[in-house]
């Protein structure tokens, strides 16, 4: 199972244990079989929340291996609208890992969403539709969707909020998070410039005295610039990430997207 | 002749039973290829380096020196690469000096695949084999487990067949240099675009029987993004413990200082 969560194929490739080593002297007749129904497409994701609004972004290449599939692949979907182009809707799912899986998790949520709105005669909240989506995961314990979720929209009092989670549906509600491929190295760039970790107040004191830089809610354009920012240097850095970059901010007015380009090597 | 150390062969072989991970090398990910033209041969190289998903160098040199006339372009693990070239570059030297002549391709390449071949495989270098010699022009490709191919148009690495389809559609048996350095370079370029092992730049070795020229960088497709914004943190964001100058005058008392252009292409990449 930890290899399946592992966030490199490659390393799960020719690097075993002896331990675990395909067995050669095998009963005379006996075979392995073996049924291997995940691929890592690769791609990263990204959501921070505001104050008063929503920013996910995620790449759009999907890659198997060393080979690009598609150069354009949106990874950021809208859940829960009324009409088929989702016009309407108020929050969006992004999804990393198995594309088909992701694919799947998405169509599921968003009938569920739609079901809701039939019978309530009103649309989900983020917060039920979060814990929803956990339940979605959970379900399939023991054969899970090979995704990386994170959920974003606006809370009953119209802040931001970024629900993330992990394949098989353990959820916390955060100030940001990075999925997928390059999720460790855009976590730590924005754990120091969204949540100001690691920064202290220059001379107010020493040691343990020292004091730590204040938090203060990003404006929408700084966290666009933070977005851009990450990906360009997750680009340089991940062999799995490039090609295009699409954007959702959600806000009390809809949501507004845009496509940007990015490096294609 | 090659010295290999095995005294850890047996520690790391009972911590490998017990789960530790082998040491991951660089490399493996690569497109390299050459082709001879009416008058000399070029060969070229990406110049991505990575380890696992992961670019561990941006701009790497792929093309290896093995004599005046003859050179190499490496693929599969950066070390082996780097270490068997200049093996066979210094014992290729000392046959030229004892025998009094030029050194050969053939010889070079027989003298890669004998050393490859008797390690199994083990030393993963993947090499396409360029020069020009008193016999001729000529193009080889060695790979790791010691087989050889003499060809007009060669690929290798994890862009091979990236980098062949664009042979297979636009060479043709005669080629004027500068169609062979473009046909070479568009061959990179498909590897740098639709493989994810291969990025960056392009190099370019161009080798006649007068001279070889070394085009470092000849096309530089994938100039970094500028930043949005400033990341620059004011002194003292983060805890300072000591402090201590030593000027770089004081420096060159004890060691050689060089300063490093920016057409070098070493030059380390800062944000503002």
């Amino acid at each position: 199972m930890a290899a399946m969560f592992s966030q490199n194929p490659l390393m799960n490739g020719p690097n075993y244990s002896i331990s675990d080593t395909p067995r050669i002297n095998a009963p005379e007749g006996a075979r392995e079989h073996r049924f291997d129904p995940y691929t890592d497409n690769g791609g990263s994701t990204l959501a921070i929340a505001g104050a008063d609004f929503t920013i996910m972004a995620g790449d759009t290449r999907l890659a198997s291996g060393y080979s690009i599939n598609t150069r354009h692949y949106p990874k950021l979907f809208k859940i829960g609208g009324t009409t088929a182009d989702q016009k309407d809707a108020t929050i969006v799912l992004s999804v990393v890992g198995f594309a088909a899986d992701g694919e799947a998790l998405k169509e599921r949520l968003d009938t569920i969403c739609k079901m809701y709105r039939y019978r309530h005669g009103k649309p989900m909240s983020v917060k039920a539709c979060a814990q929803r989506l956990s339940t979605i995961l959970y379900q399939k314990r023991f054969f899970p969707y090979y995704a990386y979720a994170i959920l974003g929209g606006l809370d009953e009092e119209g802040k931001g909020a970024v629900y993330s989670y992990d394949p098989v549906g353990s959820y916390e509600r955060e100030q940001c998070r990075a999925g997928g491929a390059a999720a460790s190295l855009i976590m730590p760039f924005l754990d120091n410039q969204v949540n100001f970790k690691n920064q202290y107040v220059p001379n107010s004191g020493e040691g343990h005295a020292l004091q730590e830089r204040e938090r203060r809610p990003l404006t929408r354009s700084e966290v666009e610039v933070l977005v851009k920012d990450a990906f360009d240097g997750a680009v340089e850095r991940h062999i799995e990430v490039g090609d295009g970059l699409q954007i959702m901010a959600i806000t009390k007015d809809g949501i507004e997207e845009v496509m940007l380009p990015l490096k294609k090597d | 002749m090659p010295g290999f150390d095995f005294s850890n062969y047996n520690r790391n072989a009972a911590l490998h039973a017990r789960g530790v991970p082998l040491p991951k090398a660089t490399s493996t990910g690569t497109t390299i290829v050459g082709c001879i033209y009416d008058g000399g041969v070029v060969i070229a190289a990406d110049t991505r380096a990575t380890s696992g998903p992961i670019v561990a160098d941006k701009n790497c040199e792929k093309l290896h020196y093995i004599a005046p006339n003859i050179w190499c372009a490496g693929a599969g693990t950066a070390a082996d690469t780097e270490f068997t070239t200049n093996l066979i570059s210094s014992n290729l030297e000392l046959h030229a000096l004892s025998t009094g002549r030029k050194p050969r391709v053939v010889t070079c390449m027989t003298m890669l695949k004998q050393h490859l071949f008797r390690y199994q495989g083990y030393i993963g270098a993947y090499l396409v084999v360029a020069g020009v010699d008193p016999t001729g022009t000529h193009l080889f490709t060695v790979h790791a487990h010691g087989s050889t191919d003499k060809l007009p148009y060669v690929t290798m690495g994890s862009g091979s067949l990236a980098a062949m389809s664009v042979f297979e559609t636009q060479w043709k048996p005669s080629l004027t240099q500068d169609e062979a350095v473009k046909l070479c370079a568009d061959a990179i370029e498909a590897g740098i675009w639709n493989d994810l092992g291969s990025g960056s730049n392009v190099d370019v070795a161009i080798i006649t029987a007068e001279k070889t020229t070394l085009r470092r960088n000849y096309i530089k497709p994938n100039e970094r993004t500028q930043k949005l914004k400033s990341y620059v943190f004011p002194k003292g964001t983060t805890a300072v413990l000591n402090e201590k100058i030593i000027h770089k005058e004081d420096l060159s008392k004890f060691v050689s200082v060089h300063e490093l252009t920016e057409e070098s292409g070493d030059v380390m990449e800062v944000d503002a």
